[in-house]
């Protein structure tokens, strides 16, 4: 009971509280690049999500045997390149053995090695001291946070294309207005969890 | 002399005219991240000038020897190496900065200034040229950094580099180092330089992010959005 309690609240805390994009500033670039559409910031979440488990699931014993090794400062290089060659991986499997995912999810892969969410997630992993379960609750909870993020935020976006916008704010400046206003109502959940499990 | 002249081209580009984050909309993660105070935006600022001039050098002096197909894990290789040593420098002597920037500091790696300076210009163009756009894109980057943990740091805490300001410490606005407060200075900021670019026939800043990002030739996403981009763009225009 203690077990899940702990991890419901990991994964709630990385939804709302400390959500990727809003509050920890991670992913910013397709957050603002690819959330124009409402279809196609589902994709790229999505896709987010499953390399985010993906990569969690491999980096974690991979740092269990850096540690073991005393190879703790090879982390960054290490992590990266698992990261680039997963998410090649992923890709070829997918485009041969899961067609229908991959005509789903494949435009968004490439654009995912260089995310620093990804990166970012594994890193803050290591950092927590968390243990494999909470790794993965974690990963996948900041991933449905980003998802969340993307959706809102396109939501949004798609509002805005019909306003009348001052000259001087249009394009980037009122997207960052925005998406600022957005993070205020995240400021909301602050404590939620702590209110719950606490 | 005419040489000189260009180089001094290559390393003023990057603090205006190019500058990374102003202009070319590139590194945001890093600079809504670590503008909470001034002092932790100039470390982030020094910190990723310093892995971009080195990496700049060595995958320069690199280019002819990195077959082209694999370039992109190579830039990698190189940048997360020098990240790696300049975080164990970080953690070595400064280990409240490395407190500070937390998890940003290993996200140097991804810092699409770092890997986009790569591919645009340290794999086609000799040393020295690569080293003087990397101090002058690093010069760029703390320059923007600066400014934004300024504004943030003046109006949500009250003070400047941890000197408190006589009325603005009384009444710190806590909105401006709260999140939303880094997207809000971000936007403002932006609004202005654009204003300022206007006025001046250039340009305004558009949100490039795809086309900014070094993956951009191996995106797919990139190449089938683009041609609807441009339509969208002049639409708007």
């Amino acid at each position: 009971m203690e077990l899940t309690k702990g991890l419901i609240a990991i994964l709630l805390t990385a939804i709302l509280t400390q959500n990727f994009v809003l509050s920890k500033f991670l992913g910013i670039c397709p957050f603002l690049g690819v959330s124009k559409k409402l279809n196609t910031a589902v994709g790229m979440s999505a896709a987010v999500i499953f390399v985010m488990a993906l990569a969690t699931a491999v980096t974690y014993p991979i740092n269990l045997f850096l540690e073991s090794k005393e190879l703790g400062y090879l982390q960054t290089i290490v992590f990266i390149l698992v990261i680039a060659a997963l998410v090649q991986l992923v890709e070829i499997i997918l485009k041969k053995y899961i067609p229908a995912l991959y005509s789903a999810l494949g435009i968004y892969l490439p654009l995912i090695t260089t995310n620093c969410a990804v990166l970012g997630v594994v890193i803050l992993n290591v950092d927590n001291g968390y243990n494999f379960g909470q790794s993965m609750f974690n990963s996948v909870g900041a991933g449905l946070g980003f998802m969340l993020a993307m959706v809102m935020f396109a939501g949004v976006r798609e509002r805005m294309e019909s306003c009348d916008i001052p000259k001087f704010m249009r394009g980037l400046p009122i997207t960052l207005v925005a998406a600022s206003l957005v993070s205020v109502s995240f400021l909301g959940f602050t404590g939620i969890v702590e209110h719950i499990f606490g | 002399m005419a040489e000189k002249k260009s180089l001094f081209k290559e390393f003023s580009k990057g603090i205006v005219i190019e500058n990374p984050v102003l202009r070319l909309v590139l590194g945001t993660c890093p600079t809504l991240a670590t503008t909470t105070s001034v002092r932790s935006a100039l470390g982030m600022g020094l910190a990723a000038s310093i892995v971009l001039v080195c990496s700049n050098i060595v995958i320069s002096a690199l280019r002819k020897v990195i077959p082209s197909k694999v370039r992109i894990p190579a830039y990698i290789v190189v940048i997360a190496s020098f990240v790696t040593i300049v975080q164990m420098l970080v953690k070595a002597f400064t280990p409240e900065l490395d407190e500070q920037l937390g998890v940003f500091l290993p996200l140097i790696v991804v810092n699409c200034i770092i890997l986009g300076r790569a591919e645009a210009f340290a794999g086609k163009n000799p040393v020295l040229a690569s080293a003087v756009d990397g101090l002058g894109m690093g010069i760029g980057f703390t320059a923007a950094l600066f400014l934004m943990g300024t504004v943030r740091e003046v109006l949500g805490a009250g003070s400047f580099l941890g000197m408190s300001i006589p009325f603005l410490s009384q009444n710190p606005m806590l909105i401006f180092i709260l999140p939303p407060g880094g997207f809000f200075v971000f936007g403002m900021l932006m609004a202005c330089v654009n204003k300022l670019a206007e006025s001046r026939g250039k340009p305004r800043a558009q949100l490039r992010g795809c086309d900014a990002c070094p993956m951009a030739a191996t995106c797919k996403l990139h190449n089938e959005a683009a041609p609807e981009q441009a339509n969208g763009e002049e639409a708007t225009a």
